[in-house]
């Protein structure tokens, strides 16, 4: 089980962030991902392995109106 | 165009002011046109270092002017109610992106309290350049009159002009051809204009023109919110028209020019490298939020009960993107502007109405449109929207307005509580767009169920209790609107923190107060009421500030630098922030802090809400927003979300097993509504506000807004 933006996620064996990000429906561009308190640069969602346990945070800037 | 030189020989002169050019001095004319349109006064009111110093400009000025200028009894159509049209000190700055908006003031027709909007194109830096900080219009005229200001020979006429449309787009184009010298120089002349529902509703807007020298025509932008341009057309005002031949880089006179060109070389650069890989406003404007919406359930449909639609796909940005909107085209609203987002459909052929068959250029379509007038009436069809788009805006209709209160008359169809022979014929169920298209003529004309339907949604849901037996509780909760302004277009059941940004907002259920739907539901930043809370402290007045200044809220979020996630509060961006205080100081000499900006708008912001208590208003019960912005009214809301609110409920430790889903409804909100009101007591505290959301002495006095008449008003409350 993973934390993503404080609700829990069903962990699977070699997930990516890009994978996070698409089963959340996390389509918003304007994101920060940070897991376990450090910030993911943008490049590496595709390839960076999230660990059973890890907090994934994604930050979405308001935009909006 | 040999028409317009007939219409000109056609107006009479009423009056006529010269006076001294001016010169913009660190921001700031030192002077206001005061206009009355009773007895055709006109003439110059010196801006005081009070003003400056409280009300900085912009919607400050306004509320200050409008404050002194009626009573606690006057009424939006009043002749002491009047317009009040600003910039503010940064505006009309052509190096950083975004600094050209005017800010409209009056007592509103759908709300009885002040409303302020907030519009791009060129009259507000026009005007000022011509030697105004403000225009303020008092009184009515007998007949259609335009106003004409030219800032190059220094002088203002009120002229009668019986000839020229009423209707935006030919208005713009009608005014711009006449006070032109040549087809160059239309790019000095700006007009505004309201439309003929604007003459037939509560719900009339306003378009500020600015000429697009690349398409060869006058744009459109929209002071939308409140009946502003209901006002205009009840004083007989066709149009004001500004002309001012020579902007330059500091026609706005900076104390320090080089302070700006700093802040602003970062910002284009970030425009140039990131917005591709962002928000795609250069793209697509505001349009690319449709899809964003849709995603996190957030896109009004049918009337707000959902939040997402499999069809709101074909409203995506991609489909006006590859379909409609022009590419490669200048789309500023104002000089310098490199986020470029105002969109413009060319050589659309009108299917429908007084222009049926005319190709024209829309300026379309703004995401609250797509959502408005489409999502939420059902309709998933983007030539409709184009349309729609169009007629509300030559029309001079409010498309937020329109777009919420159509959804509320189709749920009200669909449920039985109006039919048929109450709407003429018109079958307004979700997803007619041809009965959409009829119902906006019919407002833009004021005949037929138009009339009702033009009289925004407070009043429709006291006509169909009082005439059509509606249950009253139930219209009450399905009526979007609070303080009697139509809801603009998010979906805020799931974000407490957005339901108080829209229900507490000064002027009504507007997203340009607060916008927080991320930071709370997604992010889950903003846990706990006092975090709720200090949000609905700082960014309601964070964004209050553009409106002062003249500056668009869309350069400050829309676009952040890349590093900006690992700053410590990157829902503020803070370099952003750190620009505006530079550009600040860089137009008036003065050296404020960050701290000292939102003090700026504290000031105005309380203030505004005082003016609310003024008019009868301003206190706790007024935020109270009708239950569908708080959570789900009907089984088929619940059950479109039933996992979520399920767990919602077994979280909180009600027992729902075996409850029916209108048990589950009742439980959902008794929770809600309490939470609510928690929500209320928070945000008050952290305003400074009694517990009935009145300012307190100590506040005001802390402001500096301690006039004797503020005193003596909220003294009543404390």
């Amino acid at each position: 089980m993973i934390k993503v933006n404080k609700e829990d996620m069903e962990y699977q064996e070699g997930m990516t962030i890009e994978d996070v990000l698409r089963r959340k429906k996390y389509t918003f561009r304007m994101i920060t991902v940070i897991v376990n308190g450090k910030v993911v640069p943008k490049d590496q969602y595709a390839t960076y392995r999230i660990k059973d346990g890890d907090n994934v945070d994604v930050l979405h800037i308001m935009s909006g109106g | 165009m040999e028409n317009v030189i007939e219409m000109k020989k056609a107006h009479r002169l009423l009056a006529r002011m010269d006076y001294e050019l001016g010169k913009v001095d660190k921001g700031y004319t030192n002077r206001t046109l005061y206009i009355n349109l009773s007895d055709n006064t006109i003439k110059s009111k010196p801006v005081t270092e009070q003003m400056k110093e409280i009300f900085i400009g912009g919607r400050g000025f306004g509320l200050w002017y409008l404050w002194n200028a009626i009573t606690e009894k006057t009424k939006w159509n009043d002749p002491e109610n009047e317009i009040i049209i600003s910039t503010g000190p940064i505006g009309g700055i052509t190096q950083y992106p975004g600094a050209g908006k005017s800010l409209v003031v009056t007592l509103s027709p759908t709300t009885g309290s002040v409303i302020d909007s907030n519009v791009g194109g060129y009259f507000g830096p026009l005007l000022k350049f011509a030697g105004w900080d403000a225009l303020e219009i008092q009184g009515k005229a007998e007949k259609d009159v335009i106003i004409y200001i030219d800032g190059n020979n220094g002088y203002v006429t009120i002229e009668e002009a019986p000839l020229e449309a009423v209707d935006s787009h030919l208005a713009a184009e009608q005014f711009t051809a006449m006070y032109a010298d040549s087809e160059e120089d239309k790019r000095n002349v700006a007009v505004v204009s309201a439309g003929r529902g604007a003459e037939n509703t509560l719900i009339g807007m306003l378009n500020f023109s600015f000429f697009d020298v690349k398409r060869g025509v006058p744009r459109l932008k929209q002071a939308g919110r409140g009946g502003v341009g209901t006002v205009f057309r009840d004083k007989k005002i066709k149009a004001l028209v500004v002309k001012y031949t020579g902007v330059k880089g500091d026609t706005n006179g900076p104390a320090d020019k080089q302070k700006i060109i700093n802040a602003a070389l970062k910002i284009h650069k970030e425009i140039h490298d990131l917005d591709k890989v962002q928000n795609r406003m250069r793209e697509v404007g505001t349009a690319h939020l449709t899809e964003i919406m849709n995603d996190y359930d957030l896109l009004p449909v049918m009337n707000f009960q959902y939040g997402s639609h499999p069809d709101a796909v074909k409203l995506s940005s991609d489909i006006f993107k590859e379909k409609y909107f022009t590419q490669g085209l200048p789309d500023g609203c104002w000089y310098g502007c490199s986020m470029a987002c105002a969109k413009a459909v060319d050589n659309f052929e009108l299917k429908t109405g007084p222009y049926k068959g005319q190709k024209v250029c829309v300026d379309a379509a703004e995401y609250e449109t797509i959502a408005g007038i489409g999502a939420n009436c059902g309709i998933f069809d983007p030539e409709y929207v184009v349309e729609a788009n169009f007629y509300c805006d030559t029309y001079g209709l409010d498309s937020i307005s329109t777009g919420t209160l159509m959804a509320f008359i189709m749920e009200c169809y669909e449920r039985g509580i109006i039919n048929k022979e109450i709407t003429g014929g018109l079958e307004l169920k979700f997803g007619n767009k041809e009965a959409a298209l009829e119902l906006i003529h019919q407002m833009g004309n004021g005949y037929g169920f138009g009339k009702i339907a033009g009289q925004g949604v407070r009043r429709m849901k006291k006509i169909f209790v009082e005439e059509y037996g509606a249950d009253p509780d139930f219209i009450n909760d399905i009526g979007m609107e609070v303080k009697g302004l139509e809801c603009s277009q998010y979906v805020s059941k799931e974000s407490l923190a957005q339901q108080g940004g829209y229900a507490m907002a000064n002027k009504g259920p507007q997203h340009d107060e607060a916008w927080l739907i991320f930071m709370d539901m997604v992010n889950k930043q903003i846990p706990t009421f006092e975090d709720k809370a200090q949000a609905l402290f700082y960014f309601p007045l964070f964004r209050t500030w553009f409106g002062l200044n003249g500056l668009c809220k869309l350069p400050w979020n829309d676009i952040e630098p890349a590093d900006n996630g690992l700053t410590d509060e990157p829902a503020k961006v803070p370099e952003h922030v750190r620009n505006y205080v530079d550009i600040f100081n860089g137009v008036t000499g003065k050296n404020i802090t960050e701290e000292e900006l939102i003090l700026q708008s504290e000031r105005v912001y309380n203030f505004q809400r005082i003016f609310n208590l003024r008019m009868g208003y301003g206190t706790r019960k007024y935020d109270i927003p009708p239950y569908r912005f708080l959570g789900p009214v009907t089984k088929e809301e619940y059950e479109s979300r039933m996992e979520r609110y399920d767990n919602q409920l077994k979280e909180l430790g009600y027992e729902i097993e075996g409850k029916t889903v209108e048990e589950k409804i009742r439980m959902l909100r008794e929770y809600r509504e309490d939470q609510y009101q928690k929500l209320c007591d928070a945000v008050y505290k952290r305003r400074g506000w009694t517990q009935d959301g009145v300012p307190t002495l100590e506040t005001v006095k802390r402001l500096g807004i301690d006039f004797p008449d503020v005193v003596e008003l909220i003294s009543k409350y404390q």
